[in-house]
């Protein structure tokens, strides 16, 4: 297990360096989406249109935060269920040059063929921790799609981000190997 | 005739949805650090460290443990002897969780209609449930429930010839089959018998009153210990990165059933189990 400090943009031979276990924190730039966003997303690259953000390079965090306090950045800021962004993904890191993802949950079998061939990384947060993980967000501002509410494109400045590299380019799940390693059968 | 009033019920439920969500259910720490003394997976107690750091920083931030702040469901148990006076009790718990939401910068998580997907806007409506019962008691076991979990909850109707080993099997493959969506370490609703509808409802109950064990039968207890030895078994761990802990805890409850029925219902709460009483 090994850590590394890394920010966005992320290039394939960092995410190569990355192994399924290892602690990662980061810190810079990170765009959120969950299904709506997402759903957008597709049909801005099936019609041939212009795209909101530059993923290129990029993480998205799977995240729909509670409403922040005054003066903070934002609420309680936990990862969502990664599975529901399946259907979609792929074409974002084929077509959009996306890098990285944070989320909670296991990975489609296409997901992961993606991350091989096109060298990203999936990495998982704390599911449950959204205040721990709100500390570490510093900055949040909207960049697209402000009519989906929580749901709406974020962009994130984050310090220290801690993170788990769950599936990594080389066909690693930290999911199914943990598993096997606690089993009692 | 005792009285209770609207006004009463809507700030005992506001209160509640902002206590619930913010302050880390006290039973639950307690299982927390228990599952910390067992599991020698590195990344698990790195996890469950985390979780008990989140919950002070919950606490003292007042931000909630959570961002899926749920929607909130209701159990209502009335005393027969009790009047409602001041307007609609429906109305009035749900004017409770609307402000409660609101003042406490809770994530409004409710859909309008299944297919078109427009925000409620106020967290509501809420799932009520209610019971009449003997006397003047007037309670309301309220949960604030996610969707990640609930989304990985099951009810099979089983034969009678299935029977116990059936009941296992499936609440065992239930929790196998969630992974690491639900965020584990679990507390693990069962609602055994009653039929189609009355099994769920059974099983989320198991965890609303799971402070009031007095009266359980030993032969559920043992139940429940059995499942919470075989999931643990499992290896899932805490957010199913491997390790001993992917439940704190199992529930169960049981019901008259048919004579051809065994229903049996999972409902699966996270470590982040938001629930708590009013009682007026
Ligand atoms: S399953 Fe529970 S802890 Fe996880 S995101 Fe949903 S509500 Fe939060």
């Amino acid at each position: 297990m090994a850590k590394y400090s890394l920010s966005a943009p992320l290039t394939g031979e960092v995410v190569e360096k990355l192994k399924i276990g290892d602690r990662v924190l980061l810190s810079g730039i990170v765009y959120t989406a969950r299904d709506a966003a997402h759903k957008r997303f597709i049909e801005l690259i099936k019609a041939g249109e212009e795209f909101p953000v530059d993923l290129h390079g990029q993480i998205i965090y799977y995240v729909g935060p509670t409403p922040a306090r005054p003066g903070c950045p934002t609420g309680a800021a936990g990862p969502t269920t990664s599975s529901r962004m399946d259907p979609y993904t792929p074409m974002l890191i084929s077509s959009k040059g996306l890098k990285a993802m944070i989320g909670k949950g296991s990975r489609s079998l296409e997901v992961r063929k993606a991350l091989q061939k096109y060298k990203a990384v999936y990495f998982a947060a704390i599911g449950g921790a959204g205040a721990l993980i709100s500390c570490r967000i510093k900055k949040a501002e909207v960049v697209a799609y402000r009519d989906l509410g929580p749901e709406a494109v974020y962009k994130l400045t984050v310090e220290k981000l801690p993170v788990i590299v769950v599936n990594d380019c080389h066909g690693g799940d930290l999911y199914e190997e943990g598993r096997k390693k606690y089993v009692i059968s | 005739m005792r009285r209770v009033d609207c006004v009463q019920i809507v700030e005992a439920v506001a209160k509640l949805c902002s206590e619930i969500n913010i302050k880390l259910n006290p039973g639950v720490r307690n299982l927390i650090e228990e599952a910390l003394k067992k599991e020698t997976s590195s990344v698990g107690r790195e996890i469950l460290y985390q979780l008990l750091e989140n919950a002070e920083i919950a606490y003292k931030k007042k931000l909630p443990l959570c961002q899926d702040t749920g929607m909130a469901v209701a159990f209502l148990e009335l005393g027969q002897e009790v009047k409602i006076t001041g307007g609609n009790l429906y109305d009035a718990i749900n004017e409770g969780v609307r402000i409660g939401y609101k003042r406490e910068y809770l994530r409004n998580s409710v859909v309008r209609h299944p297919f078109y997907r427009v925000n409620t806007g106020d967290n509501t409506p809420v799932i009520i449930h209610t019971r009449v019962v003997e006397g003047d008691v007037f309670n309301i076991y309220l949960m604030a429930k996610g969707g990640g979990s609930e989304n990985t909850s099951a009810l099979k109707m089983l034969t009678p010839a299935e029977g116990r080993q059936g009941v296992e099997d499936f609440v065992v493959q239930t929790v196998s089959n969630a992974g690491a969506n639900p965020c584990p370490p679990l507390i693990i609703g069962v609602g055994i018998g009653g039929n189609f509808e009355l099994a769920p409802l059974l099983a989320k109950e198991a965890i609303l009153k799971s402070g009031e064990q007095k009266d359980k039968r030993d032969e559920d207890r043992e139940l429940e210990r059995t499942l919470l030895n075989k999931i643990n078994r499992l290896g899932i761990g805490p957010q199913g990165l491997g390790g001993r802990t992917t439940a704190l805890a199992v529930y169960v409850n049981t019901f008259p059933c048919h004579i051809a029925s065994l229903p049996v219902a999972v409902n699966i709460n996270c470590h982040s189990s938001r629930h708590g009483k009013i009682n007026l």
